[in-house]
């Protein structure tokens, strides 16, 4: 009796644990990988979207790597986990292709000042490099540049054009 | 001299004359609300003998409306105006008693004895008293007529007010015109009445964050024409620069220190923004915050006992202060979610800051000593306080629509004027010292 009262706390405890170590794990679902079984060689030469090593894709707007902003909430710099999966695409393309160069533009909406909002846009920049070094991109290949609110996308004062304006531009100074 | 030869003089002329014709439109002031205690003064036309074609604008007109956008005086129309007398002895109290004037100004210009520039000479008076207040000759040179009414504001301003003028000085700001890659950022100067705007500096990249040497001689400011930002210092008059900080990162922020020999600035060449200072004779860098959150907008005491600058280092952005040796930062403003930008006053007792709450964003003094704000502007997004170097207005930016403009406040919030561009977008004013 006392045995098997143990044992189910030793169970609880170990699945309280792994729902621990999975939590902050819990990454936007990856994208079910395609069906390998029918890996036809393919003639038509149109890339592989989830091959993002390809530098075709940066075209291809079925391909996370067509996508290259990513979006911030207010006084934030935190990348948001819909955005992650399109990260992890670029820092996929800069650990396989080393001559590649990036330049993370940080930006920042109107609100505040324009000083303040420098550092705001550099800490955005900060944190997309950190995930991408984090994910085998190299140091050397990627470059932050702050334009805080100078150069925003829409000029609106509302909250739709604030959040265009938040934002980091993944910028390719080579390939 | 050929055809060709003709025709690109022909071009270049042509596009001298379009650059001078874009550069700038002057900023139109106007008092949005004015002040009911305003003191009731007559400017009397200056009788005209000088050698020169008297100018568009007469003295008078150039004092009355410097006196007039104070908020201070209620300068009266020339048309009301029954009398002009131009000597003391034509002057008949009496009469400018009844029109319900307190004070009344004389004066005429003319060249002087030995034919360099202009003579402004003048008194001003108490109509009830009738006694003679101020009675002086201001000398300029040729072409500095306006620069010498300003001078002549500036000394009635302080006989009656108790506070030097600063009608004699300039303002610098910050143009942004066009759309996309057609945009376009120009560092202006002018006059503060908005007078002779010259464009500077203009580039297709961001322009930020100017500001004035103590001498009133140079300009720093930001600029993003090398792809990043980084700091420039340039003399005002004669347009050469100096680069003072390109490294990797921000360089912004900058700001000179009351004797003009040091320079705090923002870099954050190591990895966030950090206030430094640099020696402006050796370009030797000291470092004098250190902490993850985002420090920067430096600005010094008028004693250069503190650097004041913004932090987020609580949470939300507030204004500190640290020796400008260094050492721990003590917080400031102590009330309110978000408090940027300082601008120290002339007296170094109250600081100037951009208030945020919510989505509004207002121009706020907090007195150090009582520790209290005191709101000014009704917002939304106002912006980059400027005091001037007398404490009696802040400038400061704000929207009408999607468009920058300026907007000047008087101390006390009492009065506010709006300085208008006719196009584009103005921004980041900076008031010039006092220049002797």
């Amino acid at each position: 009796m006392k045995s098997a009262w143990r044992l189910t706390l030793a169970l609880m405890i170990a699945m309280t644990l792994a729902a621990c170590q999975t939590t902050p794990e819990a990454e936007p679902e990856p994208e079910p990988t395609p069906d390998t079984t029918e890996t036809d060689v393919d003639t038509s030469g149109a890339p592989d979207p989830r091959d993002y090593s390809d530098a075709r894709n940066f075209d291809n707007p079925e391909s996370l790597l067509s996508k290259r902003v990513i979006y911030f909430d207010f006084d934030k710099s935190t990348v948001r986990p819909e955005y992650r999966a399109i990260v992890s695409a670029h820092s996929a393309y800069a650990a396989a292709n080393s001559s590649a160069r990036v330049t993370l533009e940080g930006h920042a909406d109107e609100r505040g000042t324009r000083e303040y909002n420098l550092g705001l846009g550099e800490r955005r920049g900060n944190a997309v490099t950190g995930l991408m070094s984090a994910q085998g991109a190299r140091g050397n290949q990627l470059t932050v540049v702050s334009y805080g609110e100078e150069r925003p996308t829409c000029r609106v004062s509302e909250e739709d054009c604030w959040s265009m304006n938040r934002r980091v531009e993944i910028v390719y100074t080579a390939r | 001299m050929t055809v060709t030869d003709n025709v690109k003089k022909l071009f270049l002329i042509l596009l001298a004359l379009t650059a001078l014709q874009t550069a700038h439109a002057q900023l139109q002031i106007e008092i949005i609300s004015g002040n009911a205690s305003a003191l009731p003064i007559a400017i009397v036309p200056f009788q005209w003998l000088d050698a020169t074609t008297p100018p568009a604008d007469s003295v008078d007109q150039v004092i009355s409306g410097d006196l007039y956008r104070s908020g201070l005086f209620d300068p009266m129309d020339v048309a009301d105006m029954a009398e002009r007398p131009v000597e003391a002895e034509d002057v008949r109290f009496g009469t400018w008693r009844l029109l319900k004037v307190d004070y009344i100004v004389i004066g005429k210009v003319r060249t002087p004895a030995d034919g360099q520039g202009h003579e402004i000479i003048y008194q001003l008076f108490d109509v009830h008293t009738q006694e003679m207040l101020l009675s002086r000759i201001t000398t300029v040179g040729l072409g500095d007529l306006r620069y010498g009414a300003h001078k002549v504001a500036d000394a009635i301003y302080e006989k009656l007010t108790g506070v030097p003028g600063a009608f004699a000085t300039r303002i610098a700001y910050i143009t942004a015109t066009g759309l996309g890659n057609d945009q376009r950022y120009e560092l202006v100067v002018a006059d503060a009445d908005g007078f002779g705007p010259q464009s500077i500096v203009g580039s297709p990249e961001p322009l930020l964050s100017p500001a004035w040497s103590p001498d009133g001689r140079k300009l720093a400011y930001v600029s993003f024409e090398k792809g990043n930002s980084a700091i420039y210092m340039q003399d005002v008059s004669t347009g050469s620069r100096e680069l003072i900080s390109s490294g990797k990162g921000i360089n912004g922020a900058p700001s000179f220190s009351p004797d003009g020999r040091k320079m705090a600035l923002t870099l954050s060449k190591s990895g966030n923004p950090e206030i430094y200072i640099r020696d402006m004779a050796t370009g030797r860098l000291q470092q004098i915050t250190q902490h993850w959150s985002i420090d920067t907008e430096p600005v010094w005491a008028p004693d250069g006992r503190y650097v004041y600058f913004t932090s987020d280092r609580g949470g939300r952005p507030q204004i500190y202060r640290v020796s400008p040796g260094g050492g721990s930062p003590e917080r400031v403003t102590l009330e309110g979610d978000y408090n940027a930008r300082a601008s120290v006053s002339p007296d170094g007792r109250k600081i100037a800051v951009a208030q945020g709450r919510g989505n509004e964003y207002r121009i706020a003094v907090w007195d150090i000593k009582t520790e209290r704000f005191t709101i000014l502007t009704p917002g939304k997004l106002d912006e980059s306080p400027s005091f001037a170097p007398n404490g009696s207005m802040i400038l400061y930016a704000t929207r009408e629509g999607t468009r920058g403009v300026l907007s000047a406040v008087s101390a006390d919030g009492n009065v506010r004027q709006r300085l208008i561009l006719s196009e584009g977008d103005v921004r980041e004013p900076a008031w010039s010292p006092v220049i002797r």
